[in-house]
């Protein structure tokens, strides 16, 4: 087997492993599928139509280069600091994961097959895979659990538009783990004419590769964007880290320079307990679930613990094996942020800036504006605005009554 | 030098492989146990042999350990065996099992409820094997066996008397020191060979277990279906180029002229969801064992009514 093309720090080897994070932990009915997948992605890497083809749909479908907007009012607010929002949530569908559905969309029509599969836990994935599949003329079904259904309807009601079904999930914790098994158990008895759209850096090899490799465009952009704007790389970015799709788009392309901190962003939910939040490197410890070897959140017996948190997109109990080796490494520095800060956060952005973050988004915001205080005047910082916040609207009204933000306007 | 430590490494699995394919033949041209076995009953091996001696085929029903308590999983495997079981798959609970269907994802969530750690699990193990010599598989998923320790598991689970491991969610790629442990400790790495596997992979399967390779008669998830899979005969012979080792069939399984099909392409029939299933229906509980125990005759063929 020919080595992965290699990134510029962690790979993935040929086995699929960054630093031995990573792997293909699957029931031997998807190791052919699996092995397809990546044949077909290594054809798909040394195709110059391929990049051409991607190029073109995120240019005139996803509606990118997405814009990197200086965020005065809110660097005001912090007092420090130049803080740019690169603008995920104003692509076509309004989060960072169109990237990777048009990437894999492409790949499934190269290998034939006639229908998608996907998991969502916040519902941009799942809008994302529906979009695709429709201009692609797929069918398609979308996996979400019962509790995410309920936190985000609307996204529900965007996937049943565009022609997708929505298959409830009512195992488990009723949130995005449990839509993977589900996905998964569809895949193993389907792999005929089924590609499983994957939304994270999760899941076995090919996966963590394939779609941090389709999301580092976010960095490749950010770069040519702040040097035009600028004319220096910037000090520090910060991403939201749920699997880790987003953070390793932002983070890829600035690996290689040493001068540059990066900071992922878990949520912390309610609290420190096991069962309370998704901070995998706070409270996890080394684990595989669903494929891949990682830090999981767990019990002393090996089963997976529930999490929480109010952002369904944060609300897993794994992390993307690449986040791991960076973690190990020091590449990376992970902190998390809990539930009322994110919703914090989310307000005033909203605010200062006239931009609803994703409740994920709001996360990383909240880390900044905690970190406000360590910041020169001119340190450049990027933060990956992951997804605009429609979608939380109501859940957040649920939470802060109309009277709560009333009294509390300027 | 990272190249060569590859190169190395890559050498020592195709001498692993080599060495498996030839204690395999080994474990079926001889009938004496090695050296290394003599202290070491391989009771899976043994078992195949006196069923083939004799003309006859297994029977391996899987249950859920825990379900619906450890004390009725220590009191059900001799029935199991009584009513005419060969082997059997005994099941330790994970909270996400991908590659298992309804009925035994609730078998799986009624033996968590109760919080067993692994070392329970094994406690039951070997109380059942002071009551009975019937080979014991383990099936599980990979999380809670690496959670424990490979090693660690790998002693525990023979010292208490199991004799094989199928991990769901181990290949032969992620298995390597999986299967050294094992072996090292004398117990029997079973794979699973799946339709979609290719001959490539069967080849790497079939060398890499030990006891018996597990065909899955179709792709798709564990659970009770109507009709056996026509992928079941090729499957077995593709598995059958690669090694001499006995074959046994499962996934979907539910009836007996399912299990008679399955027993005329190979050594052995495994069935689960539907004796899972046939256990939920089950009310009163002082009932249990006898009408497990009859569902497992009616399914053999030595019964003729079921429950």
């Amino acid at each position: 087997m020919p080595a992965a093309k290699a990134g510029p720090f962690n790979g993935p080897d040929a086995r699929g492993r960054f630093s031995g994070y990573g792997g293909r932990f699957v029931p031997e009915t998807l190791m052919g599928p699996l092995e397809e997948l990546e044949k077909a992605y290594r054809d798909a890497v040394l195709d110059p139509g391929f990049h051409k083809e991607l190029d073109r749909l995120f240019r005139t479908y996803a509606g990118r280069p997405t814009p990197l907007t200086p965020a005065r009012r809110f660097a005001a607010h912090i007092g420090k600091g130049r803080i740019y929002l690169k603008r995920e949530d104003l692509t076509h569908t309004g989060a960072h994961k169109i990237n990777n559905a048009l990437g894999q969309i492409l790949l499934a029509r190269r290998m034939g097959k006639s229908r998608i599969i996907a998991e969502t836990g916040a519902g941009q994935h799942g809008v994302a895979t529906a979009t695709v599949a429709a201009l692609f003329g797929m069918e398609c079904e979308i996996y979400m659990g019962t509790e995410d259904m309920r936190r985000q309807a609307l996204n529900v009601f965007r996937m049943r538009l565009l022609g997708a079904k929505v298959r409830p999930v009512d195992s488990g914790s009723r949130t995005l783990k449990d839509a993977i098994n589900e996905a998964m158990r569809d895949w193993v008895t389907n792999v005929a004419d089924t590609h499983y759209l994957l939304g994270s850096v999760l899941g076995a090899h090919p996966y963590p590769w394939m779609v941090r490799d389709f999301q580092a465009v976010i960095g490749r952009e950010a770069r040519e964007q702040i040097l035009a704007a600028e004319g220096r790389l910037p000090e520090l970015l910060v991403a939201c880290v749920g699997g880790g799709s987003n953070a390793i788009g932002l983070f890829y392309d600035f690996l290689r320079e040493p001068g540059i901190r990066m900071i992922g962003v878990e949520a912390g939910g309610r609290g420190p307990a096991l069962g309370d939040h998704a901070a995998r490197f706070e409270g996890g410890s080394k684990g595989v679930l669903q494929g891949t070897l990682s830090y999981v959140l767990q019990d002393e017996n090996g089963q997976i613990a529930g999490t929480h948190s109010v952002s369904a997109g944060l609300d897993y109990p794994a992390i993307g094996p690449e986040h791991a080796a960076l973690h190990d490494s020091g590449r990376v520095q992970y902190t998390s942020v809990r539930d009322e800060a994110a919703l914090e956060a989310f307000r005033l952005l909203s605010r200062t800036e006239g931009i609803i973050p994703a409740l994920e988004s709001a996360h990383a915001i909240a880390e900044l504006l905690r970190r406000g205080p360590e910041l020169e005047p001119d340190t450049l910082v990027i933060v990956n605005l992951s997804g605009r916040g429609d979608k939380d609207v109501n859940q957040v009204a649920e939470i802060l009554n109309q009277d709560d933000l009333k009294g509390r306007s300027e | 030098m990272e190249r060569a430590q590859k190169m190395n490494k890559r050498a020592n699995t195709r001498f692993a492989m080599e060495r498996a394919q030839k204690m395999n033949k080994r474990a079926n041209t001889r009938f004496a146990p090695t050296e290394c076995e003599a202290h070491m009953p391989r009771r899976i091996g043994e078992k195949f042999r006196v069923l083939k001696a004799g003309g006859g085929k297994a029977f391996i029903p899987f249950i859920m350990a825990g379900d619906p308590d450890l004390e009725s999983t220590v009191r059900l495997v001799p029935e199991l065996e009584r009513a005419g079981s060969h082997i059997v798959e005994l099941g330790i609970p994970f909270s996400d099992p991908v590659a298992d269907g309804p009925t035994i994802q609730r078998a799986g969530a009624r033996a968590l409820r109760h919080g067993y750690a692994m070392k329970d699990y094994l406690k039951a193990v070997e109380r059942i094997r002071r009551q009975t010599g019937v080979p014991l598989l383990l099936f599980s998923y990979y999380n809670p066996i690496y959670r424990y320790g490979l090693e660690a598991l790998a002693r525990d689970a023979r010292q208490a008397g199991a004799d094989g491991v199928l991990v769901t969610d181990i290949t032969p790629e992620e298995g390597e020191e999986y299967c050294a442990c094992l072996e090292r400790n004398g117990l029997d790495p079973v794979f699973l060979a799946a339709p979609t596997s290719s001959a490539e992979r069967i080849e790497k399967i079939a060398a890499c277990s030990r006891g018996f390779v597990y065909v899955v008669s179709r792709t798709g998830v564990t659970g009770a279906q109507q009709e056996l899979s026509g992928a079941v005969r090729p499957t077995v012979e593709r598995v059958r180029r690669h090694t001499e080792l006995p074959v046994a069939v499962g996934f979907g399984i539910s009836h007996p002229d399912q299990v008679r099909a399955v027993w005329q392409v190979c050594e052995g029939a495994v069935v689960g969801s539907a004796i899972v299933g046939a256990m939920e229906k089950v009310r009163d509980p002082s009932r249990l064992l006898p009408e497990v125990g009859e569902f497992c005759g009616w399914l053999t063929g030595k019964k003729n009514s079921h429950l």
